[in-house]
């Protein structure tokens, strides 16, 4: 049985603790570091305030809301034309507040969001408000407007679920809406 | 169809996945004709890159034939043969545009793991974890090119898929080495690691005019294939004192550029090594730069470090005052593929740069599991091993 355990783990000749311990704190570590990131994201949200769009800039300052930015490399007028924002930002309505500028060094113009205090539907403000909806919007108007379209994972996956891999299905799920945007 | 797949740490195996389709409009689907082991792949397969799924498909650097074309596709059809750049770059973002393919603003589609890991989000890369983006790897039958017209590149009559598969990510990496190490006439160079990607650091050094190019490993049959096929010279730093050795052939300046071409499971010797080992294995840190550390130490002041291999995240007793006080040039990149196949594809049918011999296994698909384990643990003289699906 250990030999199947160790060709399993293609370490011919090393010991038995090595190969099996070796190989279980590789994983148990992985998963851990996974989870911390997801945890680490999700703790760092709550405690900076991030869910709710505000956030605190130093002790014993205001808190203030944040913009959520990106610079998209082409010109001003063609990131809202007519005052038309991209799809995925037009989706979130009066919930959001939107500014553009042009970026320096002629990187193209800065598209900066975040969601409006008052105003909008109790439901789309709730969407808004929850940091996820608004990165996403912006990380997918800004690929549209760059390359025309929004870059999707393969389909079908190969991917299967098992339970030491829930942390990395957990942040893929959310691989456009965490992250520090 | 047949796929090479990540089961677990050190586990992999031949199964059927569903076929890939085209999911975007400027993709292709290509068959795989070549696809090759990459050293980079051995940290997935470890475990050391903690974001792996059961059922991934491993493999980033392939060649092959365009068999379905999306709709916004423009320079490409099918029947194409074609050589592909590991990364997924856009073509398009204000990085794409200055070069910096790999670090594309649009080609992952999970930019919020590397977000957070590293500030900002890397591109996409095929076969490479799901923090660059879970794209299905090349160790397949068929595989989705997204951004194809980006990242595909047909492969002139005159160069075999032997030839230009290692212009999908070996030849890029090891010629953006020596570019961005600013390597010209009269520069000595010392490349760390005599594996597929530093003996094409070693070849595009001489090209690019280096005076003397030395390249480093511990491995005798690696060390002589780069003698005799590169046309390097060697040194094996389990045999001598690379420092004095380096320093010695330099008149006492130093390698005026350092490419290190190892990444975070470099060995060693000594007790150094020892203590990389313990804290990588209890993971008190998560990468082991021995050959980083060593470069920096011999580089000349005022001269350049390029590293190259695969890192993740921190590393314990980095010289920064050696950065520091000999004003060291430091520079990396995963590599910007696009920015360079077109010319390695000319250089490769002038006959100025081959890669054939780096293919010292080749073999079916279906005995993937054996190539990565002869790969892994340097069995029978392999420097790179190759599946034909």
């Amino acid at each position: 049985m250990f030999r199947s355990i160790l060709a399993r783990y293609f370490v011919r000749g090393a010991t038995f603790r090595k190969v099996v311990l070796g190989a279980v704190a590789r994983v148990a570590t992985g998963a851990v570091v996974a989870a911390a990131v997801a945890a680490g994201a999700a703790a760092a949200r709550r405690f900076s305030g991030r869910r709710s769009g505000v956030w605190a800039i130093g002790p014993g300052r205001e808190p203030r809301r944040r913009w959520h930015t990106v610079t998209v490399y082409c010109p001003q007028d063609r990131v809202a034309p007519g005052g038309r924002l991209p799809e995925p930002l037009a989706r979130l309505g009066d919930a959001i507040e939107v500014r553009t500028r042009p970026a320096p060094g002629g990187r193209g113009t800065e598209l900066a969001v975040r969601p409006r205090e008052a105003g909008a539907p109790a439901r789309m403000a709730a969407k808004a408000h929850d940091g996820r909806a608004v990165r996403a919007a912006l990380r997918e108007a800004k690929q549209l407007l760059e390359t025309g379209e929004v870059l999707r994972p393969d389909r079908p996956p190969t991917s299967r679920s098992t339970l030491l891999n829930r942390p990395v299905r957990v942040a893929v799920r959310h691989g456009r809406e965490e992250g520090r945007l | 169809m047949k796929a090479l797949c990540w089961q677990g740490v050190n586990e992999v195996a031949v199964e059927r996945v569903p076929d890939p389709q085209l999911v975007n409009d400027q993709d292709v689907i290509v068959k795989v004709n070549r696809t090759v082991t990459c050293g980079s792949d051995l940290h997935l397969l470890a475990g050391y890159i903690p974001f792996m799924q059961a059922g991934d498909v491993l493999g980033h650097e392939f060649v092959g034939e365009v068999v379905e074309v999306g709709p916004q596709v423009r320079h490409h059809a099918v029947g194409d043969r074609v050589v592909v750049s590991s990364f997924v770059s856009c073509g398009r973002c204000w990085y794409c545009a200055q070069g910096l393919y790999s670090c594309c603003d649009n080609g992952n589609t999970n930019p919020a793991i590397t977000e957070l890991a590293w500030g900002y989000p890397s591109g996409g890369c095929y076969g490479y974890s799901h923090a660059l983006g879970g794209f299905a790897g090349s160790h397949a039958e068929y595989i989705r090119v997204p951004f194809a017209d980006v990242g595909a590149f047909r492969i002139p009559d005159g160069v075999s898929d032997e030839r230009a598969l290692f212009a999908s990510d070996s030849a890029p990496t090891g010629w953006m080495g020596a570019d961005l190490g600013g390597v010209g006439p009269g520069d000595v160079v010392a490349v760390w690691g005599a594996g597929a990607v530093g003996q094409m650091a070693a070849r595009a050094a001489m090209l690019l005019g280096a005076e003397r190019v030395i390249v480093i490993d511990r491995f005798g049959y690696r060390l002589e294939m780069t003698e005799r096929h590169i046309g390097a010279e060697t040194l094996n730093y389990e045999r001598t004192d690379i420092d004095a050795e380096l320093r010695e052939r330099t008149g006492g300046r130093g390698p005026d550029v350092c490419i290190e071409a190892v990444g975070m499971e470099a060995h060693g010797t000594g007790p150094q090594y020892l203590y990389d080992q313990v804290k990588h294995w209890t993971r008190l840190e998560t990468d082991r730069p021995t050959a980083v550390r060593e470069a920096i130490m011999c580089c000349r002041k005022g001269g350049t470090v390029v590293v190259l291999g695969v890192f993740l995240g921190f590393v314990d007793k980095f010289p920064l005052g050696a950065v520091m006080n000999k004003g060291l040039t430091l520079r990396s990149a995963q590599q910007h593929g696009q920015r360079y196949i077109p010319m390695l594809l000319e250089r490769m049918e002038r006959g100025e740069l081959t890669t054939e011999h780096l293919a010292t296994h080749v073999m079916p698909l279906d005995q993937g599991p054996r190539g990565y384990q002869i790969f892994q643990k340097k069995l029978d003289g392999c420097v790179r091993a190759v599946f034909l699906p």
